[in-house]
């Protein structure tokens, strides 16, 4: 309470330019910035745990029994493991801390005009608890029996004793780090509510906050609404393998499809907790190339809200075959339509921003192009599966797989490197690389389409999606369905492998890119009135707000762009 | 500047923003809203599984039924509780001074209600409920234990807020940061008492 006592009395008191040592500077850090860059270097540290575990099931897919180099024989308890930990990491240690923890600490702060967060102290609490989940899911690859492996959605009763799932310790790792990660984003959420209520710049109205600090708060309140039922299902859970009470267990007095609905009122929600950030991502990244004010500020801003509010009435669209009733399916599948309309009302708004822009195609540029292509083809391919009618032939197929890393991976990924791309010479001072950038973005893209496309077909002719060996499944076992998950594996060896140039892009640009000016894309938010990259406390003048953040192409104005903190 | 346009309208000079509340409170509202989501996910577990119990019958055969009328005094003592920190509100703005004397009367009950609640467990334990005896004991145990535990945690922020009365350093966002904790567990307890002891 006494950090927030000193913050609050606002700007400039007397921490904002002391000395540090390496420890308090590096790893114990107040600054939300560090704080930011330990979340973002942890996330990207998981994203390659991640991508080697899809890299070996997907192998076994292909091949199936063959020796994967780098890992050995995948035997059925292995393959399920490792589908269960990249589900799990990618989503819970490579999204949520990517999207929401890194990119809200560096962004909201800056991009308000304040010189931290409120409660810095809460902040550093919040990475460190965040750590410790990921140090705990680590090690349930270490126990006896091995990582969890009943899939990230945990479905009792096949999660709730040892004796089903054979992974009776990392099964309760597992629940103790996702609950771990939980009281870390709360944490993290309350900074980012209350710092942007109350500590923007002097003159920052609502409506002249930019749109991703808007989409990452109200991503923050929806986790923060959504995460309570899926924490007590996560503890009943517990009690369930661990204290042996019956909560999901049937055969005495419990309901297994109670934990669905505990865990989809969750888990449908953190769709869009993911989904509005990246969204704010793209709504910077084209305002600034295409050198024009974002069309329909205010629209895009109560879609986002009406996303946030639709997205708690859809979550037993997840639920069709497991025996709910079939008017709640009706009305389920009719919210599950609705929601696409503001979703699809964003991406129409993004489009009429670029109509008669001057566009530029830099490299964040192609990426927030491509996340409104890639993710339109998810949304698109979701009606299927948000109608109870063909869902029910769909459920569980690859066509799901297709349809969810089609919004996934633009989300996690494609609008990532959109935000990694356009904010690296405000995080670090220098510029990145644009030939290796493209390079980079060309083969991720293809390769994408080339993984996911087939798996859209492999799944429409009837591929399930836990079978380990279709080698076992003559009628799924034919050349042609064969050879597509072939080209799914190779396609994602070609993108795994084109990963290594945006390493070596970070890293090279990272020691040796040219040193990058203040506001290196002529931008209007605050974060480039910073210096690059900006010290302990900021700011070298705290700024103050004159308009909104999308002033570009004035007419009265010879400059294309107007700062937002510049006087009239 | 004498036309205005539509992007360009001159407005007021920027002042320092006035803040709608101190961060403490607002910090505490928005988890107090993740922990309103969190016990309406277990009454809610509470409520789906007593609808589908079999034959409608709750408590299961054989269950003891809960002690509805001594935790009658356990409610009572929670919510008198309550009212003594509304009362030490408004003597705070007379003088800090005076909030130690309601401050700790309030404790004292709160401590009271996790006592009492303590005892009432040990007594049913002996009857034979137990976590593992069905899912009406594992439910009473689970959701009474947690409110338990916010229980302890709010008496905890409020021992803060007393040492910072008796230092003579109490503001007032930390009373009110700590007050809004409180009531959270107050009058969460009488919507956890009406769903499972009924």
């Amino acid at each position: 309470m006494s950090t927030q006592e000193t913050h609050d009395h606002g700007h400039g008191d007397g921490h904002a330019h002391e000395p540090q040592s390496f420890l308090s500077k590096y790893i114990f850090p107040l600054d939300h910035k560090m704080i930011a860059m330990q979340y973002l270097f942890t996330g990207m540290a998981m994203a390659l745990i991640g991508g080697f575990t899809v890299y070996v099931f997907r192998m076994q897919l292909a091949f199936p029994g063959a020796h994967v180099p780098g890992f050995g024989m995948v035997s059925p308890d292995r393959y399920n493991m490792l589908v269960t930990s990249h589900g799990t990491i990618m989503i819970f240690w490579v999204a949520m801390p990517v999207l929401i923890a890194a990119l809200g600490n560096y962004l909201i702060p800056l991009m308000i005009g304040a010189d931290d967060m409120v409660f810095p102290r809460i902040n550093r609490l919040s990475y460190q608890i965040f750590l410790l989940s990921a140090l705990v899911l680590i090690s349930s690859f270490f126990v006896t029996g091995g990582a969890f492996g009943g899939a990230w959605t945990a479905y009792p009763p096949l999660s709730a004793r040892g004796d089903y799932n054979a992974t009776g310790l990392g099964s309760s790792l597992w629940l103790v780090a996702v609950a771990l990660e939980f009281v870390a984003f709360l944490l993290g959420g309350i900074n980012f509510i209350t710092t942007a209520m109350n500590a923007r710049a002097p003159g920052m109205k609502l409506t002249d906050i930019p749109m991703v600090v808007w989409m990452i708060v109200l991503a923050s309140i929806m986790f923060m609404a959504s995460v309570g039922p899926l924490v007590a299902g996560a503890i009943m859970l517990l009690f369930d393998q661990q204290l042996g009470t019956a909560f999901f267990d049937p055969n005495r007095g419990g309901d297994p499809v109670l934990w669905q609905h505990l865990f989809w009122f969750f888990g449908h929600p953190e769709v869009y907790v993911v989904l509005l950030p990246a969204m704010g991502i793209v709504a910077e990244v084209i305002t600034t190339f295409a050198r024009k004010k974002l069309f329909a500020y205010k629209t895009v801003l109560y879609t986002a809200a009406a996303t946030g509010i639709i997205g708690f009435f859809v979550w037993a669209h997840h639920q069709f075959i497991a025996g709910i009733d079939p008017r709640m399916a009706s009305l389920f599948t009719i919210t599950t339509l609705i929601i696409s309309v503001p979703v699809a009302e964003m991406l129409f708004v993004y489009i009429a921003t670029l109509y008669g822009g001057s566009i530029r195609l830099t490299t964040p540029m192609l990426w927030a192009l491509a996340f409104i292509a890639e993710f339109l083809l998810g949304g698109v391919t979701g009606i299927f599966l948000g109608a109870a009618g063909s869902d029910i032939y769909f459920h569980d197929t690859y066509f799901v797989v297709a349809h969810f890393h089609y919004t996934f991976f633009p989300i996690a990924f494609i609008a990532t490197f959109a935000a990694i791309t356009y904010w690296f010479p405000k995080m670090f001072g220098r510029m990145m690389d644009e030939r290796l950038g493209k390079i980079h973005f060309w083969i991720t893209i293809i390769a994408f389409n080339f993984i996911f496309i087939p798996l859209f077909l492999t799944g429409a002719a009837g591929d399930h999606r836990r079978i380990y060996n279709y080698q076992h499944f003559p009628e799924q076992w034919t050349p042609t369905l064969q050879n597509l998950r072939i080209l799914a594996t190779y396609a994602l060896l070609v993108m795994i492998a084109a990963q290594v140039i945006f390493f070596v892009n970070f890293f090279k640009s990272l020691k040796s890119g040219p040193k990058a000016e203040k506001n290196p894309w002529k931008a209007n938010t605050l974060e480039w009135v910073a210096p690059s990259p900006p010290p302990h406390g900021n700011f070298e003048e705290m700024p103050t707000v004159y308009r909104g953040p999308y002033e570009y192409g004035h007419p009265d104005r010879e400059l294309d762009y107007w700062p937002q903190n510049e006087p009239a | 500047m004498t036309t205005v346009t539509s992007t360009s309208a001159v407005r007021p000079e920027p002042r320092p923003k006035k803040k709608i509340a101190h961060s403490g409170v607002i910090g505490m509202l928005v988890f107090v809203l993740t922990e309103i989501m969190f016990f309406a996910g277990l009454i809610s577990a509470v409520t789906i599984t007593r609808s589908t119990a079999l034959m409608n019958i709750w408590p299961p055969p054989g269950q003891p039924r809960l002690p509805v009328e001594e935790t009658l005094i356990n409610t009572a003592a929670l919510l008198l509780s309550g009212v003594l920190l509304g009362v030490a509100h408004f003597r705070f703005k007379k003088s800090p001074e005076l909030v130690k004397a309601p401050l700790i009367a309030a404790m004292l009950l709160g401590a009271a209600f996790v006592g009492l609640q303590g005892a009432e467990w040990v007594a049913l334990l002996a009857q034979g409920l137990t976590p593992q005896s069905s899912a009406h004991g594992a439910f009473f145990y689970l959701i009474v234990g947690i409110h338990g535990l916010h229980a302890l945690a709010a008496i905890g922020g409020l021992a803060y807020v007393l040492r910072r009365a008796q230092q003579g350093r109490l503001i007032a966002s930390e009373l009110h940061t700590a007050e809004i904790f409180w009531y959270f567990v107050v009058l969460l307890w009488p919507v956890i008492y009406g769903r499972l002891y009924f």
